[in-house]
């Protein structure tokens, strides 16, 4: 575990206490609402205009699909997960909504994905604007080996911005967007490397913000983090829904229950179910994610 | 058991033979030169550019200028041509490509190095004869020689400390909006500096160490250069060129002029050694 100061850990162990029975009671009085006023039966929520659309959607590595026909539209401001066992092509579907899986040699894909209802696999797609308004956060925190600042100011400096007070604003900003201001504040020059694993994590939300995406992807946040910056990481995301799509590709299932509005079981590379989150966890429908989320496979 | 211990003890003394050569060199090579150094006067030993061996006088100034032009020369070339196939070999050019490239740049440095001289001589000293002025045999002429021969150092290490970046900086980049140029230049160049400026040095260290080269193109006058069309005479010229013919305090001097070549070569892979360890060290903190 990273090294903190005692302090800092005070806090956050009573704040994650706090947290913790804070959203369990609201949970409880959420379940309770939705079951009155929205029976298991009626599935998605009544919003017409979805923000990523998937159309029979297909991502081949060679020969091989990574994912196949999938067709889902994830809705703005919610918290859409993403889950699956290894290997399934969640992570795959997620790093095609930014093409970030452009950089593998001999991919190409089928069918067609819409981000704010343009085809992003069209040939007219400017891959920059698209990467601007999709931001992404890594698995393994990935700051680069430069200052706190630096980091942050990358985003807007590629965007030719190159006015300190500008960059001062922004870099403020999306720090205190990702709940790390208050931590790094007095000390900006700092090297990214030196903040803690939950820290660095947080960091590079900061930097995906800072472009002023629409669309934030999550590649297992948190899978490399221990359980403290874990929870500061949940809280967050249930902060940035207000302003951001998220969706979240996590192993964890606790974790997809509790920051997640909706759920999307993929399984060899296929959508097997997708629904309400509380659906998917307590009622699915379809036999293999039952098993899958009560834990008798994958 | 007996026989780990015999095994042991044999490797250990081939090993210190081969260490003992390096103290045998460097011991012999200063205990000949240094005391001509020390009767001429260090100062007129390396601040003077006379050298007239058979008045006494051993003034290697000028052949230090040399060296140090056509090293510069030599690495200026270098470091943009080398540079610029790591960066092409390991961002830009599609994976059939590098397969021929790489190889292709890695023969270079198997060439020996008598016939980059001779293809100097052939090509390379008519050309700037005529288009550029001068006697063709010059500082310019060298430094592209030596920058064409320091290629291979410079771009097969700059290629390893490239690759040694994280992918995740990269993905990180192009995440953000970076296009390859800027990822290339803002982020992977900016981390593997030092690897790079290590590349360099080492490339400096076969630049001013090569001779043969040399001798065919840099035209060994005595005189202080003026210009880059000049011709010059390099430290290790100079020792190869009189040392068949040279006796007492004149073959003194030549070995005074290896102690030079000895010493510099030494700071320049003492700088690249600690470069690259501090490094290597950095990216093991991460």
């Amino acid at each position: 575990m990273p090294k903190r100061n005692n302090n800092d850990m005070v806090i956050s162990v009573v704040k994650s206490i706090k947290d913790k029975y804070d959203t369990s009671e609201l949970e409880m009085i959420d379940m309770e609402k939705i079951e009155q006023t929205e029976p298991y039966n009626s599935t998605l929520p009544e919003k017409s205009l979805s923000i990523i659309k998937a159309d029979d959607f297909s991502f081949y590595y060679g020969s091989k699909a990574g994912v196949k026909n999938i067709s889902m539209e994830i809705y703005p401001f919610m918290v859409t997960a993403i889950i699956g066992p290894s290997g399934c092509g969640k992570s795959t579907f997620l790093r095609s909504i930014n093409r970030i899986n452009d950089l593998i040699p001999n991919i190409h894909v089928e069918g067609k994905l819409f981000v704010n209802n343009q085809d992003i696999y069209s040939r007219q797609i400017n891959l920059v604007n698209l990467r601007q308004q999709v931001g992404m956060v890594f698995q393994k925190p990935n700051p680069f080996p430069k200052s706190i600042f630096d980091n942050v100011a990358y985003g807007p400096r590629l965007q030719g911005i190159k006015k300190r007070s500008v960059l001062q604003q922004t870099v403020e900003e999306s720090l205190q967007s990702a709940a790390l201001w208050d931590e790094v504040k007095d000390d900006l020059k700092k090297s990214a490397l030196a903040l803690s694993g939950g820290q660095q994590q947080r960091l590079c939300i900061a930097r995906a913000l800072s472009t002023r995406p629409k669309v934030l992807l999550m590649d297992e946040p948190c899978s490399a983090l221990d359980p403290i910056a874990t929870s500061k990481i949940e809280d967050l995301i249930e902060t940035l829904k207000n302003d951001y799509t998220i969706v979240i590709v996590t192993h964890n299932m606790q974790q997809a229950a509790r920051v997640s509005e909706m759920a999307a079981f993929f399984c060899l590379g296929e959508l097997i179910e997708y629904d309400l989150t509380t659906k998917i966890f307590s009622n699915p429908s379809n036999k293999q994610t039952e098993d899958y989320v009560t834990g008798r496979f994958g | 058991m007996k026989q780990d211990k015999i095994i042991q003890i044999a490797l250990t003394i081939v090993a210190l033979s081969a260490i003992s050569s390096l103290v045998l060199i460097t011991v012999f090579v200063f205990k000949e030169g240094l005391p001509i150094i020390l009767r001429v006067g260090a100062k007129d030993f390396f601040l003077s550019g006379d050298w007239y061996p058979g008045e006494g006088k051993f003034g290697i100034m000028n052949m230090i200028i040399g060296s140090l032009a056509v090293t510069a020369g030599a690495i200026i070339i270098g470091a943009v041509f080398g540079l610029g196939c790591a960066v092409v070999l390991t961002q830009f050019a599609p994976r059939q490509l590098v397969v021929i490239l790489k190889p292709a740049i890695e023969v270079l440095a198997g060439i020996p190095s008598v016939v980059y001289g001779f293809i100097g001589v052939v090509v390379l000293v008519p050309l700037v004869r005529e288009y550029l002025g001068g006697p063709g045999l010059s500082i310019l002429t060298s430094s592209i020689v030596l920058g064409i021969m320091v290629l291979p150092t410079i771009t097969s290490i700059s290629v390893d400390v490239i690759q040694a970046v994280p992918k995740s900086y990269r993905d990180g980049a192009i995440a953000l909006g970076a296009t390859r140029w800027q990822t290339t230049h803002m982020v992977i160049l900016k981390a593997a500096k030092s690897g790079i400026l290590a590349a360099f040095i080492l490339g400096m260290g076969r630049a001013i160490g090569e001779t043969m080269a040399v001798i065919m193109v840099a035209g060994n006058a005595l005189e202080l250069p003026h210009s880059i069309l000049d011709p010059v005479r390099t430290l290790t010229s100079n020792i190869a060129l009189e040392m068949g013919y040279a006796a007492g305090e004149h073959r003194q001097a030549l070995f005074a002029t290896g102690v030079t070549l000895f010493v510099i070569i030494m700071i320049l892979n003492t700088i690249a050694l600690t470069i690259s360890r501090r490094s290597a060290g950095k990216a093991a903190k991460k």
